[in-house]
Formats: C-alpha cells, sequence, structure tokens
C-alpha cells in the first residue's frame, strides 16, 4: 500500500498550492475515471453488493423460487440450530479446514525451502509441484480420485506392496473425508510458489553469518528463515483457509452429489448448494450463506488477531 | 551458493536432496500418470495390473468415450472453450480498465471504493449466489453462457484487478505525464501506453481465467441444463451418473481429454503463472 499512500500525500500537497513535481502527480480525471470504472461499478453494485443485502434479506423469508418470499423473522436461523445435517456439515467441513490448511501450507514450506537452497533444475521440480495445483479443482481429477481411492484403485495397490490389506476409502464414512484433504493438500504447489518466491529474497549473507556463528541448519531454519518469511506464512494461511471453507467440486464428485457415504463428506457448500438447487429452500440456503460468511471473518479475524503474536514485519517502521 | 559459501554441504548431502524432490514430484504426479496409462488400457487390465505400461496403445476407449454419452464430446470441449475465451475477453478488458482507474487517476471515494475492491477478493461466492441466481432467472439468462460469461465483463473477478494494480504501480509515471504532454487524456493514455505495455499482466490474466473457468463446475452446473450447451465438466459427470462398474475406461479416457487444454496452457506460459502468482502474494 506504500504507493498509494504516497499519491494520496502528494494530491494533499498539491491542494495546498505547491507545485508537485512532474510526474509525481496523480491526474484528477472524475469524468474519465468513472468510464473507465463504470463496468465495475455495474458489477459491484449489481452483482456483488446488492445480492449480498438481498441475501441477508432472503436469509428472513421463505422462498422456493415459484412463490414471491414470505417473511418468517428468524426462523431460518432457528432452524440451523436444530438441523442435524447443518450440524454435521459443519463439523466435516471444520475437520476439513482445520486438517487440510495446516497439512497443505506445511508441505508447501518445506518443499519450497528445498528448493531455495539452490537446485539445480529448479524450473522443473517447481512445475512438477506447481501443476497439480492448476488440475487440482477440475472434474475430472475428482474422477479420479474417486478411482484412486477406490477398492481397485492404485492407493490400496501401493498399500498392498507393504502387504497392508486395503477397502475402499471412498465409500468408508471414517476414512471418505481423508480422501478429500489428501486432494487439498495434493495441490499444495499453490502456496509452494509464493513461498519460494519469498524465501529466494531472504539475505543469503543472514544465514552465512549465522552459519559462521555456528547455527546449525535446523536452528538457521527456525531462527532465521522462519520469522522472516512469516508475513507469506500468513497470506498463504488466510488464502488456504477461504478457500477450504468453499471447495464444493471434489465433494460433489466423489460422493455422487450427496455428501455421502452417511455424510461424512458433506463439505457446507455442498449442503448449501443441495438446499438450495434440489429443495429450493432459498432463504434457509441464503441464512447459510451468511452464516459461513460470518465464520470465515471470525476465522480471519482471529487470525489476525493471533498475527500480532507471531507475524513479524520487517518495514513496518516504514510504514 | 558457492562452494565458499558456510553453507555448502557435502555432496551426499547434495544427492540426498535431489532423491527426495525426485521422489516427491514422481509420487505425486504418478496418479496423472496412471490415469493416462489406464485410459489406453483394455477396460480388464485397468485395475489387474495397475502400475503396468500399456502393452500396446489402445485407442479404443477414446473411440467410445468420444460418443459415450449420446453427444460427441467435441461439443462439450468447443462449449467450454466458447465460455472460458469470453472471460478472458471480459476479465482482460473490464480489470484491466478498473486497475488502470484504481492505479493511476484520482476520482472522489478512490480510497473506499479499493478498499471495497480489495475486501470481494476475500467474499465467499455464496453470499451472492442465490440473488445472483434469482435475477439471471428474471432477465431469463437460465440455461446460457451469459450468467458465465456477463460478470466477467463487470470486472467482478477483483483478484485480476488488483493483479493488474501491482503491475501498473511498477510502470513508470513519466510515460503517463509524456502522453498527457502530447495532449492525450486519460482514456487514450490508457490505451495507448497503459493497456500495451500491461501485456504481462494481461496474459497471466488471460491464462488464469482460461483454466479456472475450463475448470470450473459450480457455475456451469448451477446454470446450464440443455445437454446440447453442456461443457467439458458437466460432460465429465454423465459418465459419472450414466456408467456402471464396466465403462471406466472411456470416462478416464474424456478425463484425459479434459486435462490436456489445461497442461498444454501450463507447458507454454508456466514461467508466467508461476511469476504472477508471487507477485500476487508479496507485494501486498
Amino acid at each position: 500500500m506504500v504507493s498509494l499512500s504516497s499519491a494520496a500525500l502528494s494530491a494533499r500537497l498539491g491542494r495546498r498550492g505547491g507545485r508537485v513535481p512532474a510526474g509525481r502527480r496523480v491526474g484528477r480525471h472524475p469524468g474519465a475515471a468513472f468510464t473507465l470504472l463504470s463496468p465495475w461499478l455495474i458489477g459491484i453494485v449489481g452483482l456483488t453488493l446488492g445480492p449480498m443485502i438481498a441475501s441477508l434479506v432472503l436469509s428472513f423469508t421463505d422462498y422456493d423460487l415459484l412463490s414471491a418470499p414470505t417473511f418468517v423473522g428468524g426462523a431460518n436461523y432457528a432452524r440451523m440450530l436444530d438441523d442435524p445435517r447443518l450440524a454435521q456439515s459443519l463439523g466435516v467441513t471444520s475437520t476439513y479446514v482445520a486438517i487440510a490448511v495446516p497439512l497443505k501450507t506445511t508441505c508447501a514450506l518445506l518443499i519450497a525451502v528445498v528448493l531455495a537452497r539452490g537446485v539445480r533444475l529448479i524450473g522443473v521440480y517447481r512445475a512438477a509441484f506447481y501443476l497439480p495445483s492448476l488440475l487440482g479443482a477440475s472434474v475430472a481429477i475428482a474422477i479420479l480420485w474417486r478411482l484412486v481411492f477406490g477398492s481397485d484403485g492404485i492407493f490400496n495397490a501401493f498399500l498392498g506392496m507393504f502387504g497392508v490389506e486395503g477397502q475402499s476409502w471412498v465409500s468408508t464414512p471414517d476414512t471418505a473425508l481423508f480422501t478429500l484433504i489428501a486432494l487439498s493438500v495434493w495441490q499444495f504447489g499453490g502456496p509452494m510458489v509464493i513461498f519460494l518466491a519469498a524465501l529466494l529474497q531472504v539475505p543469503a549473507e543472514l544465514q552465512e553469518a549465522a552459519a559462521i556463528d555456528g547455527a546449525g541448519p535446523v536452528r538457521r531454519f527456525a531462527r532465521i528463515t522462519v520469522p522472516l518469511i512469516t508475513p507469506v506464512i500468513f497470506f498463504n494461511l488466510v488464502l488456504e483457509m477461504i478457500n477450504s471453507f468453499q471447495t464444493f467440486t471434489p465433494s460433489y464428485i466423489i460422493s455422487g452429489g450427496t455428501g455421502g457415504p452417511a455424510d461424512s463428506t458433506l463439505l457446507y457448500s455442498l449442503y448449501l448448494y443441495l438446499e438450495a438447487f434440489t429443495k429450493f429452500r432459498m432463504g434457509y440456503a441464503s441464512a447459510m450463506a451468511w452464516v459461513l460468511l460470518l465464520i470465515i471473518g471470525l476465522v480471519t479475524a482471529l487470525l489476525f488477531w493471533t498475527s500480532r503474536r507471531w507475524v513479524f514485519y520487517a518495514d513496518s517502521g516504514e510504514r | 551458493m558457492t562452494d565458499a559459501s558456510p553453507l555448502y554441504r557435502p555432496t551426499a548431502w547434495r544427492w540426498m536432496r535431489y532423491v527426495v524432490l525426485t521422489a516427491a514430484a514422481l509420487l505425486l504426479l504418478y496418479p496423472v500418470l496412471w490415469m493416462v496409462m489406464a485410459s489406453l488400457k483394455p477396460e480388464d487390465e485397468i485395475f489387474s495390473q495397475p502400475a503396468a505400461l500399456p502393452g500396446s496403445l489402445d485407442w479404443a476407449n477414446y473411440v467410445e468415450g468420444w460418443t459415450g454419452t449420446g453427444r460427441s464430446f467435441g461439443v462439450y470441449l468447443l462449449n467450454s472453450a466458447l465460455v472460458s475465451t469470453l472471460s478472458v475477453v471480459g476479465n482482460v478488458l473490464a480489470c484491466s480498465m478498473a486497475a488502470y482507474v484504481f492505479a493511476r487517476l484520482d476520482f472522489p471515494f478512490r480510497r473506499t471504493l479499493f478498499a471495497v475492491m480489495l475486501v470481494t477478493i476475500m467474499l465467499p461466492f455464496q453470499v451472492t449466489l442465490i440473488p445472483q441466481y434469482t435475477l439471471f432467472r428474471e432477465l431469463g439468462w437460465l440455461d446460457t453462457y451469459l450468467p458465465l460469461v456477463v460478470p466477467k465483463f463487470l470486472a467482478v473477478d477483483a483478484f485480476f484487478i488488483f493483479l493488474m494494480v501491482q503491475f501498473i504501480r511498477g510502470i513508470p509515471r513519466e510515460l503517463d505525464e509524456a502522453a498527457r504532454i502530447d495532449g492525450c487524456g486519460p482514456i487514450r493514455t490508457f490505451r495507448r501506453v497503459i493497456f500495451p505495455l500491461l501485456t504481462p499482466a494481461l496474459v497471466t490474466t488471460a491464462i488464469f481465467t482460461f483454466i479456472w473457468t475450463f475448470d470450473d463446475f459450480f457455475g456451469q452446473l448451477v446454470y446450464i441444463s440443455s445437454p446440447s450447451l453442456f461443457t467439458v465438466p458437466l460432460g465429465l459427470r454423465v459418465f459419472i451418473d450414466t456408467t456402471g462398474q464396466s465403462a471406466y475406461g472411456p470416462m478416464l479416457a474424456m478425463a484425459v481429454l479434459a486435462l490436456i487444454p489445461v497442461v498444454v496452457f501450463f507447458l507454454f506460459f508456466q514461467k508466467r503463472l508461476v511469476s504472477g502468482l508471487a507477485t500476487s502474494g508479496l507485494k501486498g
């Protein structure tokens, strides 16, 4: 945000009458600005802010798309409190987020650290690790996952090499969610790329100085590398958390659109979709959407609150 | 690291690193390789010899899968290509315009609107889903591509606006100033100076938009119901719904076809994708 504040500063200086050096000034052209911004403005009002308010209003109604919405007060929210399927899907989603996000971020960081230590063919490795994160959201990969973790799948073939008897991991309620978690972790290449870029900016002199002082690789990692990239760790955690709460495709495809077996893969987004578009409970689904927003907001706020204790901003003095 | 560096480690350690990295990469990519191999095998060999290379290339699964849903898979590919291409055009035009305004022009409520834009990056799509659906229904847009494509022309994917704002901040302001002195207004400056210089960020946006739209399932599931309009993800879903244990081969073959455009894009543009992603994460 540094350049934004300097722009604001120069605009303020300009207003005081002092000539701002050419090239520094931000052009004040409201007409042109709003012309170029008009698609975004239409979108933000018509497709984001307007619908947000509308879904908040709808969440206090009964609405099945066929007849006009009828006001029901807080009934949708009250119903959420004793909807066992909602409780189930909240549990499934929390487990999914709480395991997948830290695991994925850790894998991303570890591999990025190894790559950042100077590896030949770094581009090839980076590409190999990154590719799954581009493919992972697709239906094709979700189909593949169903087969990989099925009873005849290659995961069991792999276990068989060690003499372990497998099972159908996707159709056993106790394990089905872990196949979704595995799919999420499989895509660690996305955060890895961001970590790698950050690690390559950590000055080598710091590492060397610590090495001369006798710090081993583990200590150097824990005491120098990690503190310097805590902002990026924080960024990746927040981003992955928000995305994980919204995961839909694998849970739909792997469970055949049901969230089964025994609702064990019923992620929140899938349950919301089923309520809205198979049962046409648009009011209830709107309430669910707002509760999701609230949960994501709370978890984000919590992460921000803890970040004061562990995130280290090297440039904080400049702000 | 040079050999003189105190971080230099004996060769054995270095080799370990390559062994671990290579093993991890193979483990990660093995399922995809398996899928490609399995799609080229006769049905009965797919699960009986999971690790084996196909004895000979057997294209029967592709032939069978191409028409396996009662409709040519080519239709799905063309439909997906159409939706993705329109989305790319929309995102490139609308997001670059908005990004230029936020990065370079001053106007009332500029800081507030910029903050609103940043917040929408993190907004879960579910919160706007149902009113958007009813809006598009009122407009008579259900079962057309309009609900998938029009939002891109209205710059709803704020992530790309942010990406381009970051990029434009790196373009020297002297160029804008020179254009101004030559008599260009802000819109001309955008068209003639900024937009051409923005090409790297536009390419990143285009590729990500193409891949994400090509892979997107939710929007297409919600808005498209006519089989003649089905895209690749919806076509693949037909396989799951209609085929039993006996037809995994054709399904896998079409799943491989569905991945090919994404992999090809990735191989051509991977440097740009990676650097685009890294910049967005670092300059917060």
